[in-house]
Parts: C-alpha cells; structure tokens; sequence
C-alpha cells in the first residue's frame, strides 16, 4: 500500500467535525476489501468488521480513530459596502463573516485557502483589513473572527444564492512531501490516524487473529468525541485502543516531554488508559523491535480514549499516538513511517491478544508487583 | 484560464533574485520586440519600435518582483530562520506553505503549537523570529546542504480562476507584467516604446530607478496592482479601489502627484472607448512612477492598475475584467499618445 497516496488522499477529502460524509465515503471503500464487513451507524461512524478465526462468539477489539477536521462554518453574509449605506445588491460584494468548528488556531487563519460547501463548492479565501486600518486600540493581537471574512469573490447576490448560513467551510491544502519522508498538509490530525489503522487491517491480512478486530473512523471528535462515546457503546468492544496524534518536538516546542519526529508513536499512560493495555502494546512493540515512548497524560487525554474508557461497564482502553509538528494549522507535519509503525503496532497488538487476554489482565490488577 | 497570468504568477521571483520571472518574460516576449537588454540591476528592457509616426520616447514599466523571504540560517533541528523581503505582515505567514531555494523545495511556516501556549501568549501575534520553516530536514548540516543562506522563498500558490475572479499569489505585480506583455504583443505604436520588466520595487522602487535613467523617455505609464480594501467594516475606512469597478488610475499617493495633463488623457481615453475606471482614493502607498518621475531630469508620469485583493498576502485575488480594462485603457491611451497631450 502506498502510504503517501492513502494519506494524500485521507487529508485532501474534506469531512468537518458534524459532516464528515465525505470522508466516510472514502474510508468505507478504503477498508472494504480489508475487512469481511464495512457500514456506517447510525450517526456516522464507519465501522469494518475483521472477523478472527475459530468459532464465535469472539472477543472484541475497537481500533478507534477519529476521522473529522477541525474547520469553519458560515455565521453570517455581510456586505461591501453596507447596507446601511444603501448598496444595490447588484453592485455590492458578499463576504462570509465564520464560526470555528473545534479548535482552529486562530493566529493562522489570514490568507489560508478554503472551500465554501455552499450550493456548490467555491474557492476562497481568509481575509481581514490590514491591521492599520483596524482601530487602532485593538493592539498587536491575532485578527478575530469580527475582523476575519471568508471571500469567494462573489457579488451579494450570487453570494445569497449559494450560500447559507450554517454552511461548512473547509480548508485547502494538498499533502506535501518533505525531506526524509515526512509529509505536511491539514487534518493529518487525524487523518494520520485513519491511514495507521488502515495499515493495520492490512497487516492482519497476513497475520492470524483470533479476536474480531473492529475498525471505527469516529465522528466528531474535535468538538464532543462523540464518536468515541457511541461507538463504544454500540460496538459491545470487549476492549478498545484509540489512535490520535500528539505534539511532536519542533521550532519553539522543545521540551524534553514531547516527542521527536520519525523516533516512534507514543504509548499513552494515564487516567483514560489500563494498565494492563498500556503493557501489551509495549510488549507487541518488542516483538517488532520497534521504538515506542511512553506519554504520560496526568489527566484527560483529550482523545477518544476519554469517551472509550467509560462506554457500557467500562471498557480497558489504550492510546496509541503519533507525533506531530503544528497541531491544528494547515502545515501539521508528521513522519510517513511513525504513521506506518503505529499501523504495525496495532496490527501486531491485536494479533497477540488470545483467548484468555482480557481474563489475565484482571487478575493482574489484583496481583502485587 | 487565462495563461498569461497563469504562467507570471506561478514564477517565483522575490526581489533581488528575479532571474527566473526574467527569463519567462523573454520567452513570452520573443518575437515581439525588436531588441531586449538587460541593466545592471538586472531589468529587462526591451524596444519596441513604433512606426515613425511619433519622435516621443515612451517607457513603461511593470516590476517584475514579488514579496517574499530570504533564508538566514539554519537551527539544530533543520528547521530555517528568514526574514521578509518587502512588506509582509506576520499573520500572513504563520502557518502558510512556501518554496524555498532554487530547488524550489516545499516547506512550511510553523511555530508552537496554540495548545502549548498561556492565554497571554495565545493573544499576540507570533513574531517572525518566532517561526521556522520546516522543510523536514532533521539536522542543521543536512538543511545546509539543501538551502544556503540568503536563499530566497516565496508563497506556494497556485493560479485558478472561479467565476470571474482570479486567485494566485503575486498578482503584485505580475498583472502588470502581463499588461505591458499584451501590449508588446500588439501592433507597434506610432513612437519607440521602452518596455522595462524592472527589479527591487518592493524593497524600496530601486530597479525603475535606473531604468528610467538609461531609457531616458519623455513619457512614462506605470502598469500596477494596487489594494483594494473594499471589505466589510465597523469604521468607514478608505477602500483605495474596489474590485470590479474598473482599472484605477492613481492621483496622489505618498510618493507622487501624478502628472495631471497624463491623468486627464487616461480619463479622457477611458471615457471616449467606453472603458470602466475608477480614481484611487488620493493617500498612501507608491509605485515607481514615483522614482520614474524624477529620473534625468523629469518624466511625465501615470499609473495605472489592477485593483488587487490582498497583495502580499499568500492568496490575493483580482477581477479578470478589472484586468482586461488595464489592458485596453493602457493600449488605447497609448495608442493615441503624441506631444498635444504634453501641451500646457
């Protein structure tokens, strides 16, 4: 499989937390010839089914990751000049004044590229006034999203046609090959993520399993983990990983807590991961030879793991994360083979798990060290 | 998709590096011009002979430069320092793609991540000492060995057209450039017409200065982008120019008073041929009619431009008819240009 591709085709797919259709699509037709079943539920998650062999009932693997991006959604169509100053409509142009849907960086959205889902589909752009002739109190501070427009060079008119508002607006930004095989573009949070699971379907085409491996690309995420939360109780996992990205070390992040890209994906340990999972990604890791560092989250992991860990009775959940440069701009920068090495990871993981997995790994919580 | 544009503003170019916007411009040219030279400086100069009609010498002019960057050094980690050439505000280059060097190699423009600063910190602009660009190299030596200091980077943009709006980078002002290349590649005109594709305009109008020196013309137009700053606002602010409403001519800016027996000649030619115009709102801002004014001894000068949306920015957009009437004003004013309209 060529990761670059999947990936370039993963990121380039516009799916906004809340209308991810687009994405699901892709994904779905992504994974069917690696699983014995593919749907999409009821609130959008797509779910592939890779049955283990032997006779059921088989125990149940989640591989959670989310497959939505952070963007915009149009607030309101505004007008030069204004109305109040009597423009025709004819003569007047439309802007779109937006809303952040999950968490978009603020300090980057001047002079990015995007595409309005109005009607059709119209390219645009991020603009403000230059800050000069903004009032002159407001200081040396990020535009704000009274001073930002979304502009798809329309007159009012048109604009009103095609456009509502509620409307998504997505970012644009082809996949970008680096040096040393890292890649750059937007949503490799978690995009990334959805390519590393698909590599790990992949692995088990080869490799036995006697679990059921449950594939989920989650919906909403980066507003409510909603995905998490539903899936993770519709899919009864006996138990589940959620696969997310996390800070990789960089220009201005240099702290000896984050993580070096192309060193390996993360292990998370913390409050929204068992024990017990934690160890047996370590241990599927060393069959590998593979690199891995642990991540401690000394509270919520801001993943899907949060919304996993407390479906039905509770789940045993792990996290599996790989680094990235930029999170949440349009330049998030990973390396190709952290991406591969999480999907081998997983696949290696759920390989591993027998029959009798979940019950040793609760007695273990009984046993001293 | 209109190739002239296409082709112009998809060249990189940063000023004092044009070379490459240079030799695209004499390829486009070719055939067109009886003869081509280039300066000191590095203009491009081409003579297209008129047909004896006219003794005027006649220069015009469109900067052929964009904005951008120049590499200053690399850190440990691979990533590189720079520095903005020309007037580039820093929010217009967090988190925005590039082409560094003359490999052209992709990079991006990145700093901390919002997540991992204090809500201080969250409130201020990034500051340009504060960003890298990123172009995966993993060592110092390894992106000294594929980008050198001084190296020059500029926006990675693509040209598109939607509707009748173009977007792209460096319309600023490759537009101009692609006026003065229709021009050339019109019928010749009734006296000599100096075309100079000029250097260094966006780090202070250095290249027209000289240019306009060695030409030496009696009269010279100045084929621009200006910005438009028709967006929404609270305050009544000035829009300069709005897009869509014609090709602007300037008056006054901060570095000329235009000559006004040329400025009453574009209006009149716009006027008799039908040819939708606009008057930049008089403020700041200033092209190379101002340098070309005072060269050896005073030239009389006009501008005329392509109301831009967001110049120096990664994006910026113009109308294609707003572009198209820079074309035809230019061509007619020019075309029916002789010594009467330099009368007092």
């Amino acid at each position: 499989m060529d990761l670059f591709k999947t990936l370039q085709t993963l990121t380039e797919t516009p799916g906004p937390s809340g209308q991810e259709a687009g994405i699901a699509m892709v994904i779905m037709e992504m994974w069917r010839p690696l699983a014995d079943e593919v749907r999409e539920d009821r609130i959008g998650n797509i779910v592939a089914v890779k049955r283990g062999k032997g006779d059921g009932p088989r125990p149940r693997l989640l591989l959670a990751a989310h497959m939505d991006e952070i963007a915009l959604m149009v607030r309101q169509i505004v007008a030069y000049p204004s109305e109040k100053e009597g423009a025709e409509d004819e003569q007047a142009h439309g802007f779109l004044r937006v809303s952040r849907v999950g968490g978009v960086d603020l300090r980057h959205l001047y002079g990015q590229q995007i595409v309005v889902h109005g009607q059709r589909n119209l390219p645009g752009v991020i603009a403000a006034l230059p800050t000069h002739m903004l009032p002159p109190d407001r200081g040396d501070k990020p535009y704000d999203l009274d001073e930002l427009v979304a502009d798809v060079g329309l007159p009012l008119g048109e604009l009103r046609n095609l456009v509502s508002v509620g409307d998504f607006i997505t970012f644009r930004q082809p996949l970008r090959r680096l040096l040393n095989n890292r890649v750059s573009g937007k949503a490799l949070d978690n995009r990334a993520s959805v390519a590393a699971v698909t590599v790990a379907l992949d692995y088990l085409q080869k490799r036995e399993h006697s679990w059921d491996v449950i594939a989920v690309a989650t919906v909403q995420e980066e507003t409510r983990l909603l995905g998490a939360f539903t899936s993770g109780y519709a899919e009864q996992p006996d138990l589940a990983v959620a696969i997310d990205v996390t800070f990789g070390k960089g220009p201005g992040a240099k702290e000896s807590h984050l993580f070096e890209l192309d060193g390996g994906p993360t292990l998370g340990l913390g409050p929204n991961v068992h024990p017990g999972i934690h160890e047996a990604l370590k241990s599927a890791a060393e069959t590998l030879e593979m690199t891995v560092h642990v991540e401690p989250h000394a509270r919520a992991s801001g993943t899907d793991a949060f919304g996993l860990q407390v479906a039905r009775a509770g789940i045993p959940t792990g996290l599996v994360s790989i680094p990235l440069r930029y999170m949440h701009t349009m330049v998030e920068t990973a390396a190709l083979r952290d991406v591969r090495r999480a999907g081998r990871l997983l696949g290696e993981f759920a390989a591993q798990l027998d029959a009798d997995f979940l019950e040793k790994t609760a007695r273990k919580m009984m046993e001293a060290d | 998709m209109n190739d002239l544009l296409q082709k112009l503003t998809e060249a990189v170019g940063v000023s004092g590096d044009e070379k490459q916007v240079r030799l695209l411009i004499r390829d486009l040219i070719d055939g067109h011009v009886d003869e081509w030279r280039v300066d000191a400086l590095g203009n491009l100069i081409a003579l297209k002979k008129g047909s004896g009609a006219s003794g005027l010498r006649v220069l015009v002019d469109a900067h052929m430069d964009e904005v951008g960057m120049m590499i200053t050094g690399a850190d440990s980690d691979g990533t590189l320092r720079f520095e903005a050439v020309g007037g580039i505000s820093p929010p217009a280059l967090l988190g925005k793609v590039v082409q560094v060097g003359p490999k052209q190699l992709p990079g991006m423009i990145g700093a901390r991540p919002i997540h991992l600063l204090d809500a201080g910190q969250r409130n201020r602009n990034v500051k340009i000492d504060d960003m890298r660009i990123d172009i995966g190299a993993k060592k110092k030596e390894e992106a000294e060995r594929k980008v050198s200091a001084g190296d020059r980077a500029t926006f990675l943009t693509r040209y598109e057209e939607s509707g009748r709006v173009a977007l792209g980078k460096a319309f600023d002002n490759r537009a101009g450039c692609a006026a003065l290349i229709e021009l050339l590649r019109g019928e010749p005109f009734p006296f000599d017409l100096y075309a100079v594709f000029s250097v260094q305009e966006e780090v202070g109008l250095r290249g027209a200065q000289a240019a306009a020196f060695g030409v030496r013309p009696d009269v010279a137009l100045v084929l621009e982008s200006t910005p438009a700053y028709d967006l929404p606002n609270e305050r009544d602010v000035s829009p300069n120019v709005v897009m869509g409403r014609g090709a602007s001519l300037y008056v006054m800016d901060a570095g000329t008073i235009q000559d006004p027996r040329l400025v009453s000649h574009l209006m009149r030619t716009a006027d008799d041929n039908n040819i939708p115009y606009q008057i930049r709102q008089p403020g700041g801002g200033g092209t190379n009619t101002a340098v070309i004014q005072r060269a050896g001894g005073a030239v009389s000068a006009a501008t005329i431009a392509t109301p831009t949306r967001y110049a120096h920015a990664p994006t910026s957009m113009i109308n294609l008819d707003d572009f198209g009437h820079v074309v035809q004003l230019a061509q007619a004013a020019l075309r029916n240009l002789d010594a009467a309209v330099l009368q007092r």
